[in-house]
């Protein structure tokens, strides 16, 4: 895909009709109007306000937004969080779903699709669902407490707290993560494992040397795709609690409560940046092992 | 070099989920140090043949593997002590030359030295040397399939398999690696069995052949039985091509009449089919001839020249024959065909010894 990127729309077309070339040009640029015009109109534009908002006066600080944001506690302690907890989430659904995705695609068992289907069920569901289950689970009517208060006398709760937003982002990040580790072992080559295991290699060694260096690839750019959906997710957290320290619930906080329109711009942008970031290095980290592997 | 064991198949079968018979209750022996070459067209058996020998696959209850003495039966193939060369190579991608082939013995947990030796050995035995820290990447196929090659060979199997090794290569290279891989196996002296479906590969590389058509051993030989004592018409088409001369009548002193004359085989039975090879037919005068026939098609080859003659009654023989010559298309020719070059099955359709 790469390659078809790296060269300029219709080169070869230009190639073969030099003397057409004038208004081959031209009929590409009338082409891409409607795509440009979008592109200006939805998100250049509103893009390029949101940047130079994020560098007026925050409200209370008096000072550039972007500077606020770096030099304030409260918000470093956000973005910290923020970023532990989705790196806690991309770690652990790559982690069980990756096994769960290979056993899957390994073993063929009466009911398979059936799990595979409730298994990638809550993708289906939006975040405010999601939230809801969570306190199902882990609120203060949840089974958890209803559980712990029969069997030791106190309510256990955990739906209002980062654990509660964990176990929610964990649950719509698993089925992503097991559908795209399922499709990288249909493409592994069996011959691989055939070859390792002749040389004595054990399942486990098999595992560490064909299998994972193998679906690395997907592995990674699913749990930057994992990280990416977890820094941005609202609609659990603002169901689980506002006053957890999330970017998205802050942003929310600011423009909403406090009418602070820089800060909830510079916080924006610098969401929007780690999140971008974080999908370019998965994106050049799976090119590199596929590079390796042809 | 190595303990080379021989392998014993008793009565494996391998039936699939949803009840395909891929293989029937076969029974194969393979002497130590011998190289059987598993020969016949997709779907004949031959690579479950190959996956029951190496543990990949089990066979059905009731069937067992044994080397040597050594009931493997149960094991899986990380235990059986097999080397194993792949169609695709399958080399590990994340790993360099050196790394691929060591693969084995670092998992047997070698001292260094003994590894970095074995390493120099294999790269020197497979014509390598120089090329331990390059990436697979920036190997030719042929350079490939040497390095999965020497990764077999270096952890010292007491059997060595081969699935296809060269059926992904062109036809030049083929021929050079198959000739390496033949010197390669006489030089270890290992026991080795190799799938093909290419005729060649088998009668250069086999000191024995088992041509498998649906799931059983058609016939079991060496490749010059098999060439020209084919057990059956299968076979006898399998390797090499063959002519059919119906017989029309016969006489008790040996003499057959065919389709464009009269043919002498008293070595022969009575045969309703006579076979012949198309490069043991020669083209003699007419007043001489046996058989008379007009080439109907004349086609240059270069080291050979095909011709197709018709000698009446539906009756077309390939004859290979000099290229030196021009072999004009309607012309009328003489063939004869020697006594010893004519052949029919031993038993059709059945096996030949097992």
């Amino acid at each position: 895909m790469s390659a078809t990127l790296k060269q300029p729309f219709g080169a070869a077309f230009f190639d073969r009709h030099r003397c057409a070339s004038h208004r081959a040009k031209l009929t590409t640029l009338i082409a891409l109007v409607p795509a440009l015009t979008l592109f200006a109109a939805f998100w250049l534009l509103p893009f390029s306000r949101l940047l130079l908002m994020g560098a007026e006066a925050d409200r209370s600080s008096g000072v550039s937004a972007y500077l606020t944001l770096l030099t304030h506690r409260q918000y470093l302690i956000s973005l910290a969080t923020t970023v532990t907890l989705s790196l806690a989430v991309s770690v652990a659904a790559v982690a069980i779903a990756g096994f769960a995705g290979f056993f899957l695609a390994r073993h063929r068992f009466a009911g398979q699709s059936l799990l595979v289907a409730i298994l990638t069920f809550p993708l289906a569901f939006p975040g405010v669902v999601v939230g809801f289950l969570v306190i199902m689970l882990g609120g203060r009517q949840g089974a958890l407490a209803q559980t712990s208060l029969w069997l030791f006398g106190e309510r256990w709760v955990f739906a209002y707290s980062l654990f509660g937003l964990f176990i929610g982002y964990l649950y719509f990040s698993i089925p992503r993560v097991i559908t795209t580790v399922m499709a990288a072992c249909d493409n592994l080559d069996q011959s691989l494992e055939e070859a390792a295991r002749s040389l004595g290699a054990s399942h486990w060694r098999v595992m560490r040397d064909v299998i994972i260096p193998g679906i690395a690839p997907a592995l990674l750019s699913t749990g930057a795709i994992c990280f990416a959906t977890s820094m941005g997710a609202f609609g659990t957290a603002f169901t689980l609690g506002t006053r957890l320290p999330i970017l998205p619930l802050n942003i929310y906080g600011e423009f909403t409560n406090y009418a602070n329109f820089a800060m909830a711009a510079a916080l924006s942008v610098v969401l929007g940046l780690i999140t971008w970031a974080a999908l370019a290095l998965a994106r050049k980290l799976a090119s590199n092992a596929l590079g390796a592997s042809v | 070099m190595s303990q080379s064991s021989s392998i014993t198949l008793t009565q494996c079968s391998r039936t699939f989920a949803g009840g395909h018979v891929a293989l029937k209750p076969l029974d194969l022996h393979v002497e130590a140090g011998e190289t059987l070459v598993l020969l016949g067209p997709s779907g004949c058996g031959k690579t479950t043949t190959l996956r029951i020998i190496s543990g990949l696959e089990r066979p059905d209850p009731g069937g067992r593997v044994h080397f040597g003495e050594r009931d493997v039966t149960a094991l899986p193939i990380e235990k059986r002590d097999v080397g194993m060369v792949f169609q695709n190579y399958a080399l590990f991608p994340n790993m360099n030359v050196a790394d691929n082939i060591t693969y084995g013995l670092r998992i047997q947990k070698l001292s260094r030295a003994e590894i970095d030796r074995r390493l120099a050995e294999v790269l020197e035995m497979v014509d390598l040397k120089g090329y331990a820290e390059r990436s697979i990447a920036a190997l030719s196929g042929g350079q490939k399939q040497r390095v999965a090659l020497a990764r077999a060979i270096a952890v010292r199997p007491r059997v060595l398999l081969f699935d296809e090794p060269l059926a992904a290569l062109d036809a030049k290279l083929r021929d050079r690696l198959r000739l390496e891989i033949g010197a390669l196996l006489r030089e270890l002296g290992i026991t080795a069995v190799y799938v093909t479906h290419d005729q060649d590969e088998a009668m250069a590389l086999g000191d024995r052949i088992a041509v498998m058509q649906a799931g059983r051993i058609a016939q079991l030989g060496t490749p010059r039985e098999i060439y020209h004592q084919p057990a059956n018409a299968f076979v006898a088409d399998f390797i090499g091509a063959v002519n059919r001369l119906e017989v029309q009548t016969q006489a008790a002193d040996g003499t057959f009449c065919v389709p464009g004359g009269t043919l002498r085989a008293p070595h022969l039975a009575k045969a309703a089919t006579l076979y012949c090879r198309p490069e043991d037919i020669q083209v003699v005068p007419i007043e001489k001839a046996q058989l008379k026939g007009r080439i109907i098609e004349s086609v240059f080859l270069g080291q050979a020249q095909q011709l197709a003659v018709d000698t009446g009654n539906d009756t077309t023989l390939s004859v290979r024959v000099s290229s030196r010559r021009e072999w004009p298309a309607g012309s009328e020719i003489g063939l004869m065909i020697p006594e010893q070059a004519l052949f029919q099955p031993t038993a059709p359709g059945a096996r030949a010894h097992g």
